[in-house]
């Protein structure tokens, strides 16, 4: 096998882009391994780790371009070269060529004065730059980036807490404003209730649950993971409830977090109290106490929280179907497992569903183990080995390294999902979907093959394997909701109507003496 | 109302940055999007993002934006006005008579590349300081010969851009701020000194320069009341499709009409007149290293100025590409090796032919013409190879890099938009964009001449280093 590099210098392209293009670099006759990656240590460490690191590329800048190429003998590597580059020109003729190009944030907003918002992508090392720059030329920010200190996050919400702007992240995959999808989010109908969330795919639950509801949302503002931690203080929570409480539009308000840390918690509170509007507050694993204390409607499930914010809204909730749980279902499935079909595996792609199936079955049971696991004496000790009861969530950076989200490449959870499949352990496995803006364009489908082929397996083996599969999505959806769950249950798999339908499936299907 | 709540009530126009599918997406709902060509500042460096980030600050913001501006007024008010013609020796500050010019930053012979060599051998037997070039050769190498950079005599040189004692300047006025920019006359054509040729035909013909051409040229504006407004003749070339760094027809049609009444008026010969007449039409080059002349004229007067960070001199000796920065006083360079050019090749020769970047030419494009007009001149695209959409492009693209236009020399296919005036270190280091230079392509060995002609940028190290400097001094 040979091994060639074409670097590029000072070529920027951003990763998402590069990630479909090594994809069809791959394709390419007499490829037999192929990257296209910018030169950062990161990527200069995944060349390394698949042999792929020559001399020029430990060269190679952060901002040059490197093309690497793994083949039978050096003439298939040089051949490959320009049919490479040619997948490039491609994307370039389809760019249009009339469209002006700036390339700062400040010379855009200074010739598109219209501009109000800037989504900030880009490696973490560079965010907080550029996001200073927007807010400098008064734009809102959604900051996607995350690898961003807390220390700039604080001092970039300060900023925009003075100058009266948004500034949502880092780290903040969801949001909608006046009706557009920002990033990762669903097509949902326009309606009246306005959520905060600093959990991208709960808030993303939620508004799907809303929408399902017959309700619509308002504006979805994200924060960042990091908004209610102790340090930042819940600046962007708290600036984005005051926004909602002004807005007209807007007659109820959902929260959507993990817990916040005590001191933030009680500036929550003590908003929540103020605030004029119903306030919904789904902190996942919260204390209701001290919600219902200051006026809060407390909800201990995604779902919950949205029957509520729509009832809250106006709903009538004796017309709406509230999707109960399918209890002979649950019957049977119980019938069909072994008694060693103790265990749940939860392979997920959203964070927040992971949390919440996770704690639906810690409810039951003490063996509950997870990357994302509060207690440490229950995070996973070895990521590539499940325990007991297991919940994996692969957004998670451990799981990404030098990869797409799962939401975009399926493969890591893929690989797992085979794993856990032939383990005679295992009595479910559950798992997402998530459909809609900036997701994969089939995330069933990319499953589909290897979810008829576990259960052929096992059933080879004499066993069940009972399959959960959520897709978090409307109709509304580029992919199409119907399309996604028709393919699930062709290949025999459980469809959960929610994510809180899912968990709770997932663990009524392995309680045993009930 | 809050901006927040001002945001809440339509669909948001977005700028994205990196990742590009989520414009796709903001573009399949109707949102409007711009998605930006963006690239990590500084190329990644820390050290120059904490030194861009320094400069941030809003106190030497302030100061910064202030001295740009002065610095950038000073080249857009520059009138800088053709007044005569004479010998180096008799004008040029600090020339003598062992004195060699060259283009670029400075450079000793034994670094020279090829053509520089070339045309510093051929200088020397032209001045009679040697037989032939062998021994002249010799000499440049014995420390006989004083070499520095023309940038450091007010003077420019195009290509090799070897200037020496008994060659013929332009001599050109800054009316509005007294400082004097000099060059000496073109030859016209491919097979020439500046190109590093120095056969006999080469050396015979500067000598008719030397005794027909120059002084000609010397009397004739000697007769001429107030000297050629050469501002108003660039912007009028502009427009009629010039970017005065390789397209020169117009305004080589425009200078020779104006000396015209006054060469006939010289007490040389009928014949004579012809000789320089034909000279001229034989090249569309010869105002070419007049609009160079004009441009340092005019850039001359900006530098030094205090805490800005506008670029006033780019130039190439054929091995570094070297800037002066405005707020760097004197002959302070920032230097990175000098790059290839590409484009189209003279029949018979390629690629591995060329000598590296070479020339004070790129005083155009720091003055905002040249690569930076080319839009001004959609003919020039077969030159150096490329489309006109491109040549428009570049012209909007150096928009980003640069602080201001120049109302005075104008674009009609960018409804009239200024030329874009004052390279700005900092937007350089911010966007990665580089500085576009449209120029000649001479051969790497010594004695052969032009070959070609192509596009080219300064290599980034040299505003990576500038960057730095200037981070360094202003507080």
């Amino acid at each position: 096998m040979k091994v060639q590099a074409l670097i590029k210098p000072n070529t920027y392209f951003d990763s998402v882009s590069l990630m479909s293009l090594s994809t069809k670099a791959n394709q390419i006759e007499g490829v037999e391994q192929a990257i296209i990656a910018m030169g950062t240590e990161m990527n200069k460490e995944v060349m390394k780790n698949v042999g792929l690191l020559t001399p020029e590329i430990e060269e190679a800048k952060t901002s040059d371009l490197i093309i690497v190429v793994k083949a039978e003998t050096d003439e298939l590597c040089e051949e490959a070269f320009p049919k490479i580059e040619e997948l490039f020109k491609k994307k370039n003729t389809s760019k249009g060529k009339s469209e002006v190009k700036y390339s700062t944030i400040s010379s855009a907003a200074q010739s598109v004065p219209e501009s109000n918002l800037a989504i900030i992508a880009v490696n973490g090392a560079y965010a907080a730059r550029e996001a200073r720059k927007a807010l400098e030329n008064d734009l809102h920010v959604m900051m996607f980036s995350d690898n961003v200190s807390v220390e700039d996050e604080i001092a970039l919400k300060t900023l925009a807490h003075e100058k009266g702007l948004l500034m949502m992240g880092p780290d903040c995959g969801t949001a909608i404003i006046g009706n557009t999808a920002l990033c990762f989010a669903n097509a949902v109908r326009k309606g009246n209730i306005g959520i905060v969330a600093a959990s991208g795919t709960g808030s993303q639950e939620v508004s799907v649950r809303i929408h399902e509801f017959g309700g619509g949302i308002t504006q979805l503002i994200g924060t960042g993971g990091r908004d209610l931690k102790e340090a930042v203080g819940g600046i962007m929570m708290l600036d984005g409830i005051q926004a909602l409480e002004e807005d007209e539009a807007t007659k109820v308000i959902v929260l959507v977090s993990k817990p916040p840390a005590p001191s933030v918690e009680e500036k929550v509170l003590a908003k929540i109290k103020t605030c004029k509007k119903p306030v919904v507050v789904w902190f996942i694993g919260g204390d209701e106490e001290k919600i219902t204390a200051a006026g809060g409607h407390f909800a201990k499930m995604s779902k919950e929280a949205a029957l509520k914010a729509v009832v809250l809204a106006g709903a009538d909730e004796s017309k709406l179907n509230k999707r109960a749980l399918n209890i002979p279902l649950i019957e049977e499935v119980r019938t069909k497992l072994t008694p060693e079909q103790k265990y749940i595996r939860g392979l997920f792609s959203g964070g927040t569903l992971c949390d919440e199936a996770m704690h639906a079955a810690m409810e039951k049971f003490d063996n509950v183990y997870s990357n994302i696991a509060r207690d440490p004496e229950y995070r996973l000790k070895d990521r590539y080995t499940s325990q007991e009861h297991t919940f994996i969530d692969f957004g998670d950076d451990e799981y990404t390294q030098g990869k797409p989200h799962p939401m975009i490449d399926p493969s890591t959870r893929l690989d797992r999902f085979m794993q856990e499949a032939k383990d005679p352990s295992v009595g479910v496995i559950v798992m997402d979907f998530v459909i809609g803006y900036g997701a994969h364009e089939d995330p069933v489908g990319a499953f589909l093959p290897a979810m008829i082929e576990a259960k052929q397996l096992a059933e080879a083996e004499g066993r069940h394997l009972e399959i959960i599969g959520y897709v978090l999505g409307t109709e509304l959806d580029p992919q199409g909701l119907e399309d996604q769950v028709n393919k699930l249950l062709a290949a025999g798999v459980t469809h959960a109507s929610s994510s809180q339908n899912a968990g709770l499936l997932a663990r009524e299907f392995v309680v045993k003496g009930e | 109302m809050s901006k927040i709540n001002e945001l809440f009530k339509g669909k948001p126009h977005v700028i994205n940055v990196g990742i590009e599918s989520f414009k796709e997406d903001l573009a399949s709902q109707g949102a409007e999007v711009i998605h930006l060509e963006w690239t990590p500042p500084g190329r990644g460096n820390p050290e120059l993002i904490a030194a861009l980030d320094k400069l941030e600050d809003a106190a030497v913001i302030e100061k910064i934006e202030e001295a740009n501006k002065l610095a950038v007024e000073r080249i857009i008010n520059s009138q800088p006005v053709l007044i005569g013609f004479d010998q180096a020796i008799n004008c040029v500050p600090g020339m003598t008579k062992t004195t060699i010019l060259h283009a670029g930053p400075p450079i000793t012979w034994d670094k020279m590349n090829g053509p520089m060599k070339g045309a510093v051998t051929g200088a020397i037997v032209f001045e009679g300081l040697a037989k032939d070039v062998e021994e002249a050769a010799e000499l440049a190498a014995s420390g006989a010969i004083t070499f520095s950079p023309c940038h450091e005599h007010n003077c420019v040189g195009s290509m090799a851009g070897v200037t020496s004692a008994s060659m013929f300047m332009h001599i050109v006025e800054n009316k509005t701020y007294g400082n004097i920019a000099y060059t000496n006359l073109s030859e016209q054509l491919s097979k020439i000194l500046r190109m590093g040729a120095n056969d006999q035909s080469v050396i015979d013909r500067l000598i008719w320069m030397r005794d027909v051409f120059g002084p000609m040229l010397r009397d004739a504006m000697k007769l001429h009341p107030t000297g050629i407004d050469l501002r108003l003749m660039l912007a009028q070339a502009l427009h009629m499709g010039d970017e005065c760094h390789n397209r020169n027809v117009a305004g080589t049609t425009l200078l020779i009409q104006a000396l015209t009444p006054y060469l006939i008026q010289t007490d040389f010969t009928t014949e004579q007149k012809k000789e320089v007449f034909d000279f001229v039409a034989s090249s569309d080059y010869f105002s070419g290293p007049t609009w160079m002349a004009m441009a340092k004229c005019a850039l001359d007067s900006a530098h030094g100025i205090e805490n800005s960070t506008v670029v006033t001199t780019m130039a190439r000796n054929g091995v570094e590409f070297g800037i002066r920065v405005s707020g760097m006083p004197g002959n302070t360079w920032f230097t990175g090796p000098a790059q290839q050019v590409i484009g189209p090749m003279f029949a018979g020769y390629k690629p591995e032919d060329s000598g590296l970047d070479i020339g004070d030419s790129a005083i155009t494009e720091t003055y905002g013409i040249g690569g930076f007009a080319m839009a001004a001149a959609p003919a020039i695209v077969a030159l150096v190879g490329g489309t006109v959409e491109e040549a428009i492009g570049y012209s909007t693209k150096m928009k980003e890099i640069t602080t201001d236009e120049n109302p005075n020399v104008t674009i009609p296919l960018l409804d009239f938009m200024g030329v874009p005036t004052g390279i700005d270190v900092r937007k350089v280091i911010s966007t990665g964009i580089m500085p576009i230079i449209n120029t000649a392509i001479a051969h790497k060995d010594p004695g052969i001449g032009m070959i070609g002609a192509g596009i080219v940028n300064p290599p980034v190290e040299a505003f990576e280093k500038a960057m730095l400097a200037l981070a360094e001094n202003i507080h």
